[in-house]
């Protein structure tokens, strides 16, 4: 066999071992809409870690930041630090949220809206704003995917149909499994990726300088401005990083689906275990920090720095090894691209065309419509991924300054008891239309600080004026 | 408007707890102007990567703190009392 078949016959083993272990779980329980989407809420830690460490580790932690460690350099290091502190503040947010999702039976993240605020239209707007965000994340996780397969054939496959047949798994398996089945792949997923992400990370170094000190210090020879901030890159420097840091780490669980996620943990207290825990898996992106800055000495001058760590893997490796990385990276990008493509489809449904335009209607139809939505959904981020070429942590990027936007009227949503609707209304869109125009006008950065965190603000000053402008009297 | 149902406040967490919540933030992200540099390089790695590993570490550490603190403030299941 040549090594592009052996590679790829690999990936497409793992891919399938993964897909059916999911639809194994599934099939064993039986589906309405909160089976669906919350998994019964009944997940225990185990579960709740794998759901969230499975949507957590996506492309963007396998291809995304070894590129932008290999392209950009020291910049990159803001990876480590948000997810790390994304979990402290998910300690102070989450259980709290699960407290409000048991008493009102929330499944969504526009639930809480509707339920905290009372208003559909701000629901609904939340649920826009969501779905928007969702789909250059979902686009990363398929253009991650037409990537591994290009480098893995040798480029004997096209990106297009690789991203195309993808998609076309990712909806089959959402549509017959719902939030069970995307759980249990996780535990497929995870296992191959931290395996992977030690081997590549500690075998490159080892390979091609004798370890891992040794391939540090030839890059401090000769790259040393690589290695701090801004690195390679004119404007990101440390205004950047800690104002990225702050945008991403209150925005993490802003995300709908890890918002939801939230919902299917069995007891706060799991929530608040999980979030002790979790920064360790952090440490698993070290490794694949080290495998970028490697590739800035084995593989310089490649146009595209997302193909960087791969090909660093294709010079070092055997074809089989290339595949089991493939293979971890194709699950690493379906697992959370299912998530997303089902919590999308559910707000759609759920949470905005039902309230605004049929309430009549029963929760089979929504369950059905939901799952016509997986299927648009799904092709609107094929279509964008096939016509666009950003790198990958860019698109995270646009994705965070919209949910972020979220964030001041989930946490004095569930602190503060003066907050009222059109506050947080008035605020967000505010938010949002700073952030737009900011990034569309290619101002982001903006005086080296992130459109994202300078929206949040101007957010957060238009809440808290407009809640106190309109406080009724006592 | 009445209050609706969902308006009710989620009990603040412990000082404590916040406090030491603020030590990884204030060594990740706010420092950072102090640890983004190469020399020295503990165990061969550059000192803002070796400061990030070691935090991550940490983390859990003071977050464990934190969790001991908010959970003899509630109940057992995870409910608030």
């Amino acid at each position: 066999m040549s090594a592009a078949a052996t590679a790829l016959a690999t990936i497409v083993a793992i891919v399938a071992i993964g897909t059916t272990v999911g639809f194994v779980a599934g099939a064993r329980v039986r589906m309405d809409l909160e089976q669906w989407t919350v998994g019964g809420r009944g997940f225990g830690v185990v579960l709740v870690f794998l759901l969230m460490a499975g949507e957590v580790y996506t492309t963007f932690a396998f291809l995304g930041a070894s590129g932008w460690a290999y392209s950009r350099g020291g910049p990159t290091l803001y990876v480590l630090a948000y997810l790390t502190l994304a979990y402290v503040v998910s300690f102070f947010v989450l259980p709290q949220l699960w407290e409000v999702g048991r008493r009102h039976g929330l499944q969504t993240q526009a639930d809480f809206f509707r339920v905290r605020y009372g208003n559909r239209w701000l629901a609904g707007f939340v649920c826009i704003v969501g779905i928007a965000s969702f789909v250059p994340y979902l686009q990363l996780q398929i253009t991650g995917i037409g990537i591994i397969a290009s480098v893995a054939s040798y480029g004997d496959i096209g990106r297009t149909p690789a991203m195309a047949v993808a998609v076309a798994l990712l909806v089959a398996f959402v549509f017959a499994s719902g939030v069970r089945a995307v759980a249990w792949v996780s535990v497929v997923k995870d296992a191959l990726m931290v395996f992977a992400a030690l081997a590549i990370g500690i075998g490159v170094p080892l390979i091609h300088f004798g370890g891992i000190a040794p391939m540090f210090a030839a890059l401090v020879h000769t790259h040393s401005a690589h290695l701090t901030m801004p690195g390679a890159t004119p404007n990101l420097g440390h205004g950047w990083f800690i104002s990225t840091v702050l945008l991403t780490s209150l925005g993490f669980y802003m995300w709908p689906h890890a918002f939801g996620a939230a919902f299917t943990a069995r007891s706060a207290d799991t929530l608040r275990r999980n979030a002790v825990v979790m920064p360790l898996y952090t440490l698993t992106l070290a490794f694949i920090f080290f495998a970028g800055f490697a590739a800035v000495l084995i593989v310089p001058g490649l146009g595209n720095g997302d193909l960087a760590m791969l090909t660093v893997v294709r010079q070092s490796f055997p074809a089989w090894f290339l595949g089991v990385v493939g293979g971890a990276g194709a699950l690493t990008a379906m697992v959370p691209a299912s998530i997303f493509i089902l919590t999308a489809a559910t707000l759609f449904a759920k949470n905005l065309y039902r309230p605004l335009f049929a309430p009549q209607m029963s929760d089979p139809q929504v369950a059905r419509l939901a799952r016509a939505m997986v299927v648009v959904i799904g092709l609107i981020s094929l279509t964008l991924a096939i016509y666009s070429s950003t790198t990958l942590v860019s698109l995270l990027l646009t994705g965070y300054a919209g949910v972020t936007q979220f964030f001041p009227g989930v946490v004095l949503g569930l602190y503060s008891r003066r907050v009222t609707a059109p506050a947080v209304f008035a605020g967000m869109i505010v938010g949002v239309v700073t952030a737009v125009s900011l990034m569309l006008s290619h101002h982001d950065p903006l005086f080296g600080v992130s459109a994202g965190f300078l929206a949040l603000c101007v957010n957060f000053l238009v809440t808290i004026s407009t809640m106190l402008l309109t406080r009724r009297p006592t | 408007m009445p209050d609706h149902e969902g308006a009710r406040r989620a009990r603040r967490p412990a000082p404590a707890a916040v406090l030491l919540a603020l030590i990884p933030l204030t060594a990740m992200c706010l420092m950072v102007p102090l640890w983004d540099r190469i020399d020295p390089m503990p165990l061969g790695l550059p000192f803002n990567l070796f400061w990030l590993i070691c935090w991550i570490v940490l983390t859990p550490l003071l977050m464990w703190g934190a969790y001991r603190i908010e959970a003899r403030r509630h109940r057992p299941d995870g409910t608030d009392p």
